[in-house]
């Protein structure tokens, strides 16, 4: 784009090509071309190197031993040789249970939630109805019962109780597969080893669990649904309001410099700090209101402001200014000939701005809001401070339950010693960075949609 | 009116923080335990025997910060003057997508990848005596990885911003194109690169997953005299607690209010929230002067 030297060619001699003085300079300048282009290349690397780490952590050998094997529990129950256990029904896995685990641990669960809705397995009739009567009644009596997938997944926890002794990386696991084996023969002769893709269905369906071998991200999917929704709801209207302002009715005043300033200046300051403000005020302060202990105590047994409303006030707050900066920068890339037109006509500016600033400043408004929640998405810091909760394995309700998020699931599964718990937590990564760039995605078609109509 | 509210929210975020830091803060200086003089002199942060100087916390963000720096100016830099000054449309196509993933990239992410891969790189380059598993270089490298994005894309505003004439004039009486990129272009956008800096710094500051998640999880404290100086205080390999490392641990646990801990935090973060602001007025300042120059 800069012009070039100007070339210089014909009869006489060339200066350019021939002058060792010339030369040196070129050469000089070929040298830090390239030294620049390195610079930009370690960028592109840091970039390729990353998604290489998160993928070689996603796949690889795993030596998991199992308490039980599940093709015999299959057989004991009478079925050919060979039956899988994922093919049985529902009353066969209860049956296994009922063979297989302790009254206690079956009555716990059946307390949780009933395995079937017309009889009991293992508690007495009479006692849960005494339960259900009480002051605390168990969820067993309010909710319906157990699906064939929930019991399965009771019976690999409790029955099958597969451990994972040992697990490799994808790379090792590919170049070095004759060492790992003669290693984990040694090491774990119990043990079966099997390539494992970390991510899966299962992995994505299953709630929480202490054993990484059926730990799931489930209840952190929801919870961050939940969280981005609640952030969703309130910034967004609050953003496009306080942008429709600044563009189309600040005066140029001190108090309306200073709320511009402010909101540039925010967009700096550290999420972490923006979790200690919802830690303060939406948690602590407010936390009548973020428990649902004003709606009676309705909302869940929490009885803090540790819930997901919280959370999403929070960061509301955090991608406010983002929201707002960039819907300002949509709003004034509408031409004011398109205002002046529609004053011509007589319609009122608040008329004016419903019927054509805003329809025309929209799918920049939208692109810039997919950023600020793919944003709100990934953020982790200010929702450690804000109080998600370390391990929880039921789904979130509402927006008065606790919580954990994506992120913070990623967090917790690093910062464990283990490594099957670092497989997990790239597993977590893959899906994380899979929704990013679905919604990154989404921004630029709609942002190309946009530049198209308007040339 | 409804609108103005919306607007002034924002206003009331600040006063929000301010206030909450500001008074959680005084809380703590005003307990028994714990003194202004204390917290700004003391070398040791020790909450349970109540020993609460911010140094050792401070010291670990300015070594992850300083390394990020080292790692993401150049690099940063570099990037921004090749693709405002050489590279062709289509790189440019190409590069500005791969820089905008990357700074799209959950800052856990790159925790994980700091523990995961820059740690054990060092321990293999290094000696895995010579390198803690939680260390302060591998979090500072990677923070440093993650703000090169902001460091190019800022920097490239500023080289853009710079009117073709200069450019002209300089070919104009010979230059070739590196003399033109270095001495001429570079120094012209000087103060909006400085405002790249800064606000990189603020950043790196600032940043909180990456160093919760590689440098340690304790603060490193230190006696001037007793502890080497390069083998300890300032050794970039042994693990430390920065501040925001120091804010997400604490308030990760179960945290009573009320408590002297809970309060210590928000005074932390009222020195997070002072330094990261001030280097964010200063960057604005450096853009408003560059702005007045070419428009």
């Amino acid at each position: 784009m800069t012009p070039l030297p100007p070339d210089v060619s014909g009869e006489a001699p060339d200066l350019f090509t021939t002058s060792p003085y010339m030369r040196r300079r070129r050469r000089r300048g070929a040298v830090v071309k390239f030294a620049l282009l390195l610079a930009l290349m370690t960028a592109v690397a840091a970039l390729v190197t990353l998604i290489i780490t998160v993928i070689n952590g996603s796949f690889g050998l795993a030596a998991v031993e199992n308490a039980k094997p599940p093709s015999e529990l299959a057989a004991s129950l009478g079925h050919p040789e060979g039956t899988e256990l994922e093919s049985l029904g529902k009353e066969d896995l209860v049956t296994l249970l009922e063979a297989e685990i302790s009254t206690n641990l079956g009555r716990r669960f059946e307390r949780e939630r009933r395995f079937f809705d017309d009889r009991l397995v293992f508690e007495d009739p009479y006692v849960l109805n005494d339960l259900c009567m009480s002051g605390e009644p168990p969820p067993a009596c309010s909710l319906s019962a157990r699906s064939r997938e929930d019991v399965y997944g009771l019976v690999v926890e409790r029955v099958v109780d597969p451990t994972i002794v040992g697990t490799w990386s994808f790379f090792d696991s590919v170049f070095n597969r004759g060492e790992i084996e003669a290693d984990a023969a040694l090491e774990h002769p119990g043990a079966e080893l099997i390539f494992r893709s970390w991510i899966s269905w299962d992995f994505i369906r299953n709630p929480q669990s202490p054993e990484p071998a059926v730990a799931g991200i489930r209840t952190a999917l929801f919870g961050s649904m939940w969280v981005v929704l609640i952030t969703l709801v309130f910034s967004f209207p609050v953003g496009v309001g306080a942008a429709i302002y600044l563009e189309e009715y600040a005066r140029e005043n001190r108090l309306n410099s200073i709320i511009q300033t402010n909101i540039n200046n925010l967009a700096g300051v550290p999420s972490i700090i923006y979790g200690m403000l919802g830690l303060a005020i939406f948690v602590r302060t407010l936390e009548v209101i973020t428990s649902g202990s004003f709606l009676g105590g309705g909302g869940g047994a929490t009885a803090n402001g540790r819930t997901i409303i919280s959370a999403g006030f929070t960061l509301g707050l955090l991608i406010l200014p983002l929201i707002i900066i960039n819907a300002q920068e949509a709003i004034r890339a509408v031409p004011g000939s398109l205002r002046q037109a529609g004053m011509a006509l007589g319609s009122t500016k608040w008329q004016t701005v419903r019927a054509h600033v805003l329809p025309n400043a929209l799918p920049g408004i939208l692109t810039g809001t997919i950023l600020a929640v793919a944003r709100a998405l990934g953020e982790t810091a200010p929702l450690v401070v804000v109080g998600a909760s370390t391990f929880i394995t039921t789904d979130p309700t509402g927006p008065f339950s606790k919580f954990t998020v994506l992120p913070i699931q990623i967090f917790q599964w690093t910062s464990r010693p283990q490594d099957e718990f670092r497989n997990i937590a790239a597993a977590a990564i893959v899906v994380l960075l899979v929704l990013l760039l679905t919604l990154n995605a989404a921004a630029v078609i709609l942002r190309n949609r946009y530049s198209r109509r308007a040339v | 009116m409804l609108l103005f509210a919306a607007a002034a929210l924002s206003i009331l975020t600040t006063v929000g923080i301010v206030f909450e830091l500001g008074k959680e803060a005084l809380l703590f200086f005003r307990s028994a335990e714990a003194t202004i003089g204390e917290f700004l002199t003391s070398t040791i942060w020790q909450p349970a025997i109540l020993d609460f100087g911010i140094w050792p916390l401070v010291l670990a963000t300015l070594t992850t910060s300083i390394i990020a720096m080292i790692v993401a100016l150049p690099v940063g830099l570099a990037t921004a003057v090749y693709l405002s000054e050489y590279a062709s449309p289509r790189v440019r196509g190409v590069i500005k997508p791969i820089l905008e993933v990357l700074a799209g990239i959950p800052t856990v992410v790159y925790g994980y990848f700091a523990l995961t891969f820059m740690t054990p790189l060092l321990r293999s380059i290094l000696g895995v005596g010579a390198v803690e598993i939680f260390n302060t270089a591998s979090a500072g490298i990677v923070v440093g990885i993650l703000i090169i994005p902001l460091v190019s894309s800022m920097s490239e505003d500023a080289l853009h911003a710079v009117p073709m004439s200069l450019r002209e004039a300089s070919y104009g009486v010979g230059a070739t194109k590196l003399d033109t990129s270095l001495r001429v272009v570079l120094p012209a956008a000087l103060s909006g690169i400085t405002a790249a800096f800064v606000v990189s710094i603020s950043r790196a500051i600032g940043e909180t997953m990456v160093v919760a998640i590689a440098a340690g999880a304790g603060p490193k404290n230190f006696t001037f005299g007793e502890d080497s100086l390069f083998g300890y205080i300032l050794n970039p390999f042994v693990a430390g607690e920065t501040m925001t490392g120091h804010i997400v641990r604490i308030s990760g646990g179960d945290l009573s209010y009320d408590s002297i801990d809970y309060n210590s935090i928000f005074a932390i973060g009222l020195a997070l929230f002072v330094i990261t602001l001030g280097l964010n007025v200063v960057s604005r300042r450096f853009v408003a002067r560059f702005r007045e120059v070419y428009e």
